[in-house]
Order: structure tokens, then C-alpha cells, then sequence
């Protein structure tokens, strides 16, 4: 951010006299309103595309008068959020119950800054990228736990138990799934991780083609990214069913479509770190984008991300309109019997190959053999 | 649970499942005692739809009654019409023509169809998996057009009337009735790929809620809930009325196939495996059916000798048994309505205890309870 | 689990009411068989209980499902009509308890047949019959607080039900 907001001082003879700290910070609020655009332009219209793959699994239709098909549906339900009765509770604790949406919604929009759009095209390239994620979608737990004990509300006290209990086990499988990744790209930052699956190997450069742990890895990712983001089959948190949404059944207008929000927000970071770490981010198999002049490489690299990013959050709605739900019992198992060894395993496994072959991996080793 | 000395002192948590829910199948109230998530007592407090319908029942006539019993269960409106209509044939030793009978099974097979499509779709929509809910209803949307062209209602049918039924079968009604069987039946295969056996949905279901035989009989348990549980009784078999006899066909009973004997996931296969039976017997009845009269002649008037009678039927949720008490009078003089629902939650109680508050939603939806059954 | 398909053998009514009579004597009133369908046995309302474990455990009898249980109001006195099947044996028969219209009480038969606990207590709440030793006798249909006992033909339609014209 510093080196753009230089280049564009030098640039721009007009803004010599101001300081450099207010030129970066001016930018920075730039890109963070050009990333909430996107980041609340994604979640609404992730919302109606959920709405119509659920109407295409289901045998309907789904919303179809608002707009051409029903493609401005998510403009109205924003409009009406906005325009609602605006609720609380009269034995609920007031600043707690207000407070909570903010937290969930923080917690997955601050994760956005690192997400490599494309190869020039990210927020923050931080050198502890990963790291970062990790800690900021924590705070999604806090958000939610605080909205299931300020409600006051015995079932969305249940809600806000069980998400509790649900995010953060499964927190542990999600990072360990991360790091065969960074283990071979040797650095937690994203661009870094996304550069070492370029290369001339195309498609087969990416991580999910190194070796069979990371290809397994990949799957317990995903598995552990689906509970993260509360989607059936792990959506208990909000099991419309049994707990009548929740904990955010006392929730209404637009403090409950910040927790909707949110969920999209969730969705979509899960599968850009899917994307960035296992599938070759914004890489054009046997291209370097860095070699076409700056508008188009981004632009090219950056459609490539999002076709990648969408069609993973495409499998992760199709996988939440198939499967019904676990208990929460059950859940909890899976988590700590199941995943949590099973991605320990992975992690033993990534680093012993690593060490034996030298970092390389399987595409690699065969196109060594033909020169 | 051991709990030390200078622990946090805890305390059970008394939460409303209350009349207002998306699981609980009506307005069933139930009141859970919890030790976090696993339930330590669940009270069953029924009445919220209470009607009075037996009440009703002595102030109108025998054939008045009849758009009463299509509110008592909804979903299984033919059933029920058909019961009260064969209940007052016995008291009153009426002879209804064949055509009429065949037709009272046909409506009364293709409703059980359509009631256990909902029981099946609105269980996996509680346990999670909301995409089996909309094949259902797609599937009933037929049943209730073909109902439409043959009574003129999708819902509170009032088809059948003492001494046979209100019209006829119109001309189509029998090819398209074959056309549905046929499209229907390889669909069930298709449920059972999707979810029947899925992994998830069997471990949701299976273990949970074991009813054994001996308690079954013994509580009273009727229809798919005791067949679930191993027992071989089923009213059209074991005591036939109607034409029934002249059918061949299966009695579902639960295998313990998923977990134990008597467990939830019995009780939902038995109803898969009673819809494929129902389109058998539809298609042996529509092979079969005479021709004749559809109604017999009933007088304006209708008094039925004094006497007492009892009549069961094999309803969708249980046994419909029908207690009338006539005393030669135009209207009944005692109506008791003993329903499969009602008696079931009897052992709710019972066998709750000790699960956890997903598993009630699993119990409640595999007794396929309506609610406008229990509070008549 | 054993198949119930007709392996015992089924008794006509009379030869029910005769096994009764010659155990329990004068506790059984009468057979009401003409135009009763199944056959009602009346016992005297303070026997019901014995006659109701005989009958469930009677080897020969077995009648091991309570089909239903009503109240019933003739208008002179109430009863209890129970209709009971037996699985083993294929055959059904009905009891009648006959009790008067004041204070109508009898035993309880929820230890014997489980499944009469909310039947009894629908009777209770519609008719004002009281089971004795019963396990939990409450109103189920109505609300707790209900005044009067709607199926009984005397009944008068309250005008107000807290506060709110009916």
C-alpha cells in the first residue's frame, strides 16, 4: 500500500504537498470501500443464487418476479431488511444484543484484505496471510455467542451453545488443513502461495496434484470449512427445524441481515482460501499473467479467480440442499475423533514427503523425467 | 455426571417446544426438561386444536357428520370419510354396491400415498435434508389432481356418503389413476437412493427411540408405529372389511435392518415400503372394479336401529376406530372417535427420556402424528 | 418377533361372559349382545379392575390391546365402555362399567393396559368420571382451568371464559 501510495504522489504532482501517512491511509479507505462493495455485491446476489440452485434441486422455480428472471431479488430483500421494525427484546441485554451482528460481520469481512484476487490485485499482502484469516473469522464465534446469550431466549441460547462448540473445533481441522500449503510454498502469505502453484506445469502446478496428502487434504478442508460456515449438513446453529433459527431468532431487519451477511461473507472466503491454497488461485494454467501489461493480466487473473471461488461455493450450496443434518453429538465427534487426527496424519505425511523428495511433487517428479 | 464440591451449581433447563413450531407436525405443545442439550422429561400438552367434534357429532345427522371427519385428519381425508361411512353401514346393516367399494379403496390407497409422501417428506425436511419435502409435494400435486376430477376438492374431500360414495369415477379417471402408479413407483427407488439410506439420515434416525413389540401392543400403538416395532397386525388383513380380501398384498413390518428393532428408522421404512404395497393394491382394484351403482338407496331420513357398534379402520397414522351409539334417533346419540395419533402420544413420554432435544424433532416425526387427529 | 396370524383360537362372547360369571360371579351383571357389536360384558364399576387383569392375563382370553375407552352418558347414569382385542387369540369383546350420576368413580386400569392413561383422562375432562389410582389424571383437551364437563348431556355453554364472551 505504501509503494502504490508513492508511485501515486509521484504521479499526481497535485498531492506533493500532503503527507505521505494521509495519502496511504486515503487509499486504504479506497480499497476497503471498493472490497465492501464487492464483499456486499457477492453476498447479496449469493443469497439469490442459493435461492435458485435450491429452486433447481428442488424441481421449482425459485424467485423469479423481482427483475428480469428474478435477478433484483436481493435489491428488495436488502430494501425491506432496511426498512423493518427495529426489535429488541425488552428483557434482552441491550448493548450485548447490538453488538453482536457487528462482530460476525467483522469477523468475515476482515478476512477479505487478504484474499488474491489476482496477481497484482489484494488488499494486504500481509506475510502472515493465513495466520490472519484464522485469528479474524474467530471473531465470528464471539458474534455469534453473544447473540445467542443477549437474546434472551432459551432456544437461542441453544443456537449460540452449539455454534460456540461447532466453530471452534472445527477450527482446528480448517488450519491444520491449511498448513500442507504453506508447508510447501514455504511462506504464510497468500500471493506467495498462490505464485508457487504457477509455473509450467499448468494445471498439474497446483496443490491438490502435489502429493496424495495435500489431495486429501483438500477434502477435509473443504469438510471442516463446511462446518466453519454453519451449511448443512453442520448448519445446527441455526437449525431452522429444531431450534427456530437459532440464535438469531429474536433478530430482525437489517441486525439480522448482517448475520445473513456474514454467512455469504463466510462462504465466499472459505472458498477463496480453498482456491488460493489447493486449486492454482489466480494462476492461467501454462500462462503467466504477470508478462500481459497490468489492466489485463489483473482483469484475466482475476476472472479466473472467481470462476474458481464461485464454483466451490457453487458445490458448497449444492452439498447443503442434499444432506440433512447431524446431531450435535454426532458433530462433535466427527470433529475430534474423525478430523482433527485425520488432518494430523496429513500434516506428519506432507512433511515427510516434503523432506524425502526435496519439495517436489508428483507432476513435478514426471516432468522431470521427460526433461 | 460427578460433580465436585465447589463446582458451579447447574440447573435443569424447563424450554417450551411450543405450539407454535416448525416440527412439531400442528400445535403440539411440549414441555421439555433439559440438562443442556439432552432432554430429561418431555410432557406432551395436547388440546390447542380441540373442536368438540364428537360434541358435533350429536347434533347432526349421520350424513351432516361427514365433511366433519375430513377435519379430523387432513392429510388422510378419504380414510377417515370412508371409516365414519362404513361405521354407520355396520350399525345400520347397509349393503353398499361393489363399485362403490372399489371405488372407496382406490381413493383410500391413493391417500394413504399421498399422506405417507408428506409424513416422509416433512421428516426429512425436519432432519435437515429440505430437498425430499418438494419431490413429495410434486408428487402429491398429482394425487390431489386426481382427486379433483373425481370429487372436485384437494383437501377435505367429503366423497364418500352412507351407502356408497357421492359420484362416480368420470371417464379418464382410472387410465390417468394407472398413468400416476406408473410414474410413481419407480420414484420410491429414487427417495431411497437420495435419502433413505444416507449415511447422515440413518445415524439421525437409527437407535433412536426403540419401542419394543410387547410395549407397543401395550400402549396401544396402531398402524405403521406398531408394525414398526415387529408386530404383524394390520386391520386389512387381520380383520377385513370392505373388498379388502379380494386384494394380495404385503404386510410392512419393521426389520431392524439400520439398528435396533423398533427404532425410528423402522417406522419410517415401514411407510416407504406401505406406499409401494398401496400402489399395488390400486392397481389390482383398478384392474377389478365393476361396473354398477355408486350409491345405495338410503333413505331421506335416516334412522339407524338402536344399537351399539365399534368399527375400525386401517388409517394412514393408526387405527380410526369409530364408537357409535345410536338410539334410533336422526342423530347419533354417543360418537367416539379413538384415533392412531392420540394413542401414540401416550408413550412419548415414556420413551424420551434420556435423548437429546434433535432426537425429539426424530420421535415426533416418526410417529407421523397430525394434530386435528389428537384434539378431535 | 412371533407372527400373530390366527394360531389361537377365538371365543365367541357367551363363552367369554360364561368364563367371567364363573369367576368373578356377581361383579358381572349382564351380556349385552343383541344389537351390541362387539358384545358388551357389564361388571360392577368396583370390579374392573380384577375382571381387567384376568381378562389380559387369562391364557385362554389374552386380551392384550384396550382398542379404545369412552365415556359414555345414558342419560339415567354413566359408563365406561372398554372395547378390547386380543392378538393372540383374534377376538374382541367390550366391558361396561355402569356408574351413577354423582361422583362417578372407578378403578384405574393404566397398570394393566398402559395405553388407558389419556383416554381416561379424556374421559375425566369431558365427562367428570374419576379413575382412582390413576397415575396422573388431569385434564388433556381442555384447558386446566375449564369449568364444567362439555360431552355430558346436561351441560350448560359457559357466556364468558376469562373475560372473553364464548
Amino acid at each position: 500500500m505504501e509503494a502504490l501510495a508513492i508511485s501515486l504522489v509521484n504521479a499526481v504532482p497535485l498531492l506533493a504537498g500532503v503527507p505521505l501517512w494521509t495519502v496511504t491511509l486515503l487509499l486504504m479507505v479506497v480499497v476497503a470501500a471498493v472490497i465492501l462493495v464487492f464483499a456486499l455485491t457477492f453476498e447479496g446476489v449469493g443469497s439469490l443464487v442459493l435461492r435458485k440452485v435450491a429452486g433447481d434441486i428442488q424441481a421449482r422455480i425459485g424467485p423469479n418476479r423481482v427483475g428480469p428472471n428474478g435477478m433484483l431479488q436481493f435489491l428488495a430483500d436488502g430494501v425491506k431488511l432496511v426498512l423493518k421494525e427495529d426489535l429488541i427484546p425488552a428483557s434482552a441485554d441491550r448493548l450485548l444484543f447490538k453488538l453482536a451482528p457487528y462482530f460476525a460481520f467483522v469477523g468475515s469481512f476482515a478476512a477479505f484484505v487478504v484474499v488474491p484476487f489476482g496477481v497484482g490485485l489484494i488488499a494486504a499482502d500481509l506475510n502472515i496471510g493465513i495466520y490472519y484469516v484464522m485469528a479474524v473469522t474467530s471473531l465470528v464465534v464471539i458474534g455469534v455467542l453473544l447473540a445467542g446469550w443477549s437474546s434472551n431466549n432459551k432456544w437461542a441460547l441453544l443456537g449460540g451453545m452449539r455454534a460456540a462448540a461447532q466453530i471452534v473445533s472445527y477450527e482446528i481441522p480448517v488450519g491444520m488443513a491449511l498448513i500442507p500449503a504453506v508447508l510447501i510454498a514455504g511462506s504464510l502469505s497468500l500471493q506467495d502461495i498462490v505464485r508457487s502453484q504457477g509455473g509450467l506445469l499448468g494445471i498439474f502446478g497446483w496443490n491438490l496434484f502435489h502429493n496424495p496428502f495435500t489431495f486429501f487434504s483438500f477434502f477435509l478442508y473443504f469438510t471442516a470449512a463446511q462446518a466453519e460456515t454453519n451449511q448443512t449438513p453442520f448448519d445446527l446453529p441455526e437449525a431452522e427445524s429444531e431450534l427456530v433459527s437459532g440464535y438469531n431468532v429474536e433478530y430482525s431487519g437489517i441486525r439480522f441481515g448482517l448475520f445473513f451477511l456474514s454467512e455469504f461473507g463466510d462462504m465466499f472466503i472459505v472458498a477463496a482460501l480453498a482456491t488460493a491454497c489447493f486449486l492454482g488461485g489466480w494462476n492461467v494454467p501454462y500462462f503467466n499473467a504477470g508478462a500481459l501489461p497490468w489492466i489485463w493480466g489483473n482483469l484475466l487473473s482475476l476472472g479466473v479467480f472467481l470462476t474458481k471461488a464461485f464454483t466451490m461455493v457453487l458445490i458448497m450450496m449444492w452439498v447443503r440442499w442434499t444432506l440433512p443434518r447431524l446431531r450435535v453429538d454426532q458433530l462433535m465427534r466427527m470433529a475430534w475423533k474423525y478430523l482433527v487426527p485425520l488432518t494430523f496424519v496429513n500434516l506428519l505425511g506432507v512433511s515427510l514427503w516434503l523432506l524425502v523428495f526435496q519439495g517436489k511433487g508428483i507432476p513435478g517428479m514426471i516432468a522431470s523425467l521427460f526433461g | 455426571m460427578t460433580t465436585r464440591s465447589n463446582a458451579l451449581p447447574t440447573q435443569e433447563m424447563t424450554i417450551n417446544m411450543g405450539p407454535q413450531h416448525p416440527s412439531t407436525h400442528g400445535v403440539l405443545r411440549v414441555i421439555l426438561t433439559t440438562d443442556g442439550e439432552v432432554v430429561t422429561r418431555a410432557v406432551p400438552d395436547v388440546g390447542y386444536l380441540h373442536r368438540g367434534l364428537e360434541k358435533i357429532g350429536e347434533r347432526v345427522t349421520y350424513a351432516q357428520f361427514m365433511p366433519f371427519t375430513d377435519r379430523l385428519d387432513y392429510l388422510a381425508a378419504m380414510n377417515c370419510n370412508c371409516a365414519w361411512a362404513w361405521a354407520v353401514e355396520k350399525l345400520a346393516k347397509i349393503e353398499v354396491p361393489e363399485r362403490a367399494e372399489f371405488l372407496r379403496v382406490i381413493v383410500s390407497e391413493l391417500n394413504r400415498i399421498s399422506s405417507h409422501l408428506i409424513a416422509f417428506g416433512s421428516y426429512t425436511a425436519d432432519m435437515g435434508a429440505f430437498t425430499p419435502f418438494l419431490y413429495a409435494i410434486r408428487e402429491r400435486e398429482q394425487v390431489n389432481d386426481l382427486f379433483e376430477m373425481l370429487c372436485g376438492n384437494r383437501l377435505t374431500y367429503n366423497y364418500a356418503r352412507v351407502g356408497g360414495v357421492s359420484g362416480d369415477a368420470p371417464p379418464g379417471f382410472l387410465e390417468k389413476t394407472k398413468e400416476f402408479l406408473d410414474y410413481f413407483e419407480p420414484k420410491l427407488d429414487e427417495y431411497n437412493n437420495l435419502i433413505s439410506y444416507n449415511k447422515i439420515f440413518v445415524h439421525r434416525l437409527a437407535n433412536v427411540a426403540v419401542i419394543p413389540a410387547e410395549e407397543a401392543v401395550a400402549y396401544g400403538l396402531t398402524g405403521p408405529n406398531l408394525r414398526g416395532s415387529g408386530v404383524f397386525f394390520d386391520l386389512r388383513k387381520d380383520e377385513p372389511y370392505s373388498v379388502y380380501p379380494k386384494f394380495d398384498f404385503k404386510v410392512c413390518v419393521g426389520t431392524g435392518e439400520r439398528g435396533t428393532l423398533g427404532d425410528c428408522f423402522d417406522r419410517y421404512m415401514v411407510r416407504i415400503n406401505e406406499m409401494r404395497e398401496s400402489i399395488k393394491i390400486v392397481r389390482q382394484a383398478v384392474a377389478q372394479i365393476p361396473d354398477g351403482p355408486v350409491l345405495a338407496k338410503v333413505p331421506r331420513v335416516f334412522k339407524p336401529p338402536v344399537g351399539e357398534t365399534y368399527f375400525r379402520s386401517e388409517c394412514p397414522r393408526g387405527e380410526t376406530g369409530i364408537y357409535l351409539i345410536s338410539d334410533g334417533s336422526v342423530n347419533p346419540y354417543r360418537l367416539k372417535i379413538r384415533t392412531g395419533s392420540f394413542v401414540s402420544m401416550n408413550i412419548f413420554e415414556k420413551i424420551t427420556r434420556g435423548l437429546m432435544i434433535a432426537d425429539i424433532v426424530a420421535v415426533i416425526g416418526s410417529f407421523d402424528i397430525i394434530l386435528p387427529e389428537i384434539d378431535r | 418377533m412371533p407372527r400373530h396370524k390366527a394360531k389361537g383360537n377365538r371365543l365367541e362372547a357367551q363363552a367369554i361372559f360364561d368364563t367371567l360369571k364363573g369367576k368373578f360371579g356377581d361383579a358381572v351383571v349382564e351380556l349385552q349382545g343383541e344389537g351390541y357389536s362387539p358384545a358388551f360384558v357389564v361388571v360392577a364399576a368396583a370390579a374392573v379392575k380384577e375382571v381387567s387383569r384376568f381378562l389380559k392375563e387369562d391364557p385362554n382370553l389374552s386380551f392384550d390391546v384396550l382398542m379404545c375407552l369412552s365415556g359414555v352418558d345414558y342419560k339415567e347414569k354413566f359408563a365406561v365402555a372398554y372395547h378390547l382385542h386380543s392378538l393372540k387369540h383374534r377376538h374382541a369383546i367390550g366391558l361396561k362399567a355402569m356408574l351413577p350420576r354423582e361422583n362417578p368413580s372407578l378403578p384405574t386400569v393404566d397398570d394393566v393396559w398402559p395405553a388407558a392413561n389419556f383416554n381416561e383422562r379424556e374421559a375425566f375432562d369431558l365427562f367428570g368420571i374419576v379413575f382412582e389410582g390413576s397415575k396422573d389424571l388431569r385434564r388433556i383437551l381442555l384447558p386446566p382451568d375449564w369449568e364444567g364437563h362439555p360431552l355430558r348431556k346436561d351441560y350448560k355453554y359457559p357466556d364468558f371464559y376469562h373475560g372473553i364472551k364464548v
